[in-house]
């Protein structure tokens, strides 16, 4: 099967401005594929280079078998699009943009149906100016899933939104999978990375640095695992350092931290404490994610 | 297809142009109002005896009313384009099939609609109260004015093109339109400048636009307005190409 999204080479400079330099990858049909990096990286430059929407200056670019600069028009038709920090008319009610939107588009799906899935039903009367950023964000989710498209562009969708929403967010985008669609979504939030995605792109200065699924990558990148106990037996630390995959041991007062490397970790360190009978009031596991990846990767915060 | 988005467009547009706190009252009701106002205040002098009121009742007024209401929309026009440009509204509409010149165009009918309601009300406002005989084509008029507008339309995408920012896309709108209008021989003649302002004034569009609307009110015929017409198209023609160059669309 042709994959949904290939893309090989693509360059993109603004001025002396580099934007994105030789980016290469590939997404897979019915999968959610995350571009990530911070802020500035070109995920956005990439994504709308894809659509159609930008003209790269290197590279080529294939999108459900269509070269999207020159077939725009006819790939608009397949494919829905949510931009980050898009607005619509302030005072354009939820219907009459859904309204809209159908009857631009050869294929359609039941509006009313889409904004009943979305919880947008009671709002559909509503000014776009007085509905919440959540709300806001769902619009643009029924918008973009308008004409049934076969693959979804989401950028940056949850930035802005509080915690409750964000999740609400994410299980709509789920759906949007369930339904055999393709999504394409960058993010400069590690934890929607890990939690949606099924492959991520880490790109820095326009640059793909890897590619892989959330648990790949983290076990490629960052293998080593953390244990943190609280203990009152003088003994414990001596005790730790027969393990073999252990490979620091730090003191705090009452409290142990041990880092070492290996799926057997934590195993080994739970059999050493019930062989040697150490009585602990506190035990937690610190598993390293996407977050740490990109610090290791990048030397710095993605929040930087 | 795009008809029916160019259509959908349009009147979405124009509903959510009337939902605006000041939408239907600045753009249609106060023009009304003061055109009222101005021909009752001129009107109550005896024709006769004030040759000036009554000409300009005869022909100013209305010239100047549908001048107004030119500049207004123009302007209007001039923000919404910076708005939804800065608003990213005008990136997520060429995000859909439409096609670019479809979402300028609904804006555009939207304006030429809106003149062409407000210049309607003012036709019926004044025939009731308007002591003036009206002799003059309305058909002809209105096709005068929606030109006219659907011409500087051009010279306003120019303006939204070039101006940065929402901010101050409408006082430099203000800024180039008003003056404009005071050289177009709309308040005095343009015979009666000085040259230098008289060379100034015929290259101004707004100038053909006033010599067509006069011209056509008092009754000369459509080819005697020919280069009027010639130049406004040419205006158009030119203020399209520089902006299909120079227009942002985020």
């Amino acid at each position: 099967m042709r994959p949904a999204i290939q893309v090989s080479g693509l360059s993109k400079s603004y001025g002396d401005t580099v934007a994105v330099n030789g980016v290469s990858f590939e997404v897979s049909d019915g999968e959610i594929f995350g571009l990530i990096g911070p802020n500035g990286a070109g995920k956005t430059t990439t994504m709308e280079c894809i659509e159609g929407m930008r003209r790269p200056d290197k590279g080529t670019i294939s999108v459900l078998g269509l070269d999207p600069f020159r077939n725009v028009y006819e790939l608009q038709e397949r494919i829905g699009v949510q931009l980050q920090q898009a607005q619509l008319q302030k005072r354009i009610k939820v219907w009459e943009a859904v309204d809209l939107w159908a009857s631009l588009y050869r294929k359609k799906a039941v509006g009313e149906r889409l904004l009943e899935q979305l919880g947008l039903s009671e709002k559909r009367n509503t000014w776009f100016m007085n509905l919440s950023g959540g709300q806001k964000q769902r619009l643009f989710i029924a918008l973009a899933l308008i004409n049934d498209p076969e693959l979804v562009f989401l950028d940056e969708l949850t930035t802005g939104l509080d915690p409750q929403a964000r999740h609400t967010i994410w299980d709509l985008v789920r759906g949007i999978r369930e339904r055999g669609k393709t999504v394409f979504l960058t993010t400069h939030l590690m934890e929607e990375a890990e939690r949606l995605c099924d492959r991520v792109a880490i790109l820095e200065h326009g640059r793909i640095i890897d590619i892989g699924s959330p648990e790949s990558l983290v076990k490629r990148h960052c293998p080593e695992r953390t244990v943190v106990l609280v203990t009152t037996d003088a003994t414990a630390a001596e005790r730790f350092r027969t393990i073999v995959c252990v490979d620091t041991i730090t003191c705090l007062d009452t409290e142990i931290t041990l880092r070492g490397h290996g799926d057997d970790f934590v195993t080994e360190v739970i059999q050493c404490l019930s062989e040697s009978g150490i009585r602990v009031t506190d035990f937690r596991t610190i598993l390293p994610n996407l977050e740490d990846v990109f610090l290791k990767l990048t030397g710095r915060s993605i929040r930087d | 297809m795009m008809l029916r988005g160019l259509w959908k467009l349009t009147w979405i547009e124009t509903k959510i142009f009337l939902r605006e706190p000041l939408g239907a009252l600045g753009t249609i009701a106060i023009p009304v109002l003061v055109f009222l106002l101005l021909g009752r205040m001129v009107g109550h002098a005896p024709p006769s005896a004030n040759p000036a009121s009554s000409s300009f009742l005869a022909v100013g007024l209305p010239v100047m009313a549908a001048v107004l209401i030119a500049v207004g929309s123009v302007l209007s026009l001039v923000a919404i384009i910076s708005i939804y440009r800065e608003g990213g509204i005008l990136k997520r509409l060429r995000a859909t099939p439409l096609r670019p010149y479809t979402i300028l165009a609904a804006q555009v009918i939207v304006k030429l609609l809106l003149s062409a309601a407000t210049l309607l009300l003012m036709v019926l406002a004044g025939k009731r109260y308007y002591p003036v005989d009206i002799h003059v084509s309305l058909v002809g008029f209105t096709i005068g004015l929606l030109i006219s507008i659907w011409s500087i339309s051009s010279l306003g995408f120019l303006i939204a093109s070039l101006v940065p920012t929402a901010r101050f896309a409408q006082p430099i709108g203000s800024l180039i339109m008003y003056p404009m209008m005071s050289l177009s021989g709309l308040f005095f003649p343009v015979a009666a400048l000085p040259p230098a302002l008289q060379a100034v004034s015929r290259v101004l569009p707004l100038t053909y636009m006033v010599s067509l609307l006069e011209g056509i009110w008092k009754g000369d015929p459509w080819w005697t307005h020919g280069s009027d017409i010639a130049v406004l198209v040419a205006i158009f023609a030119v203020c399209t190409a520089i902006s299909t160059k120079v227009f942002r669309w985020e």
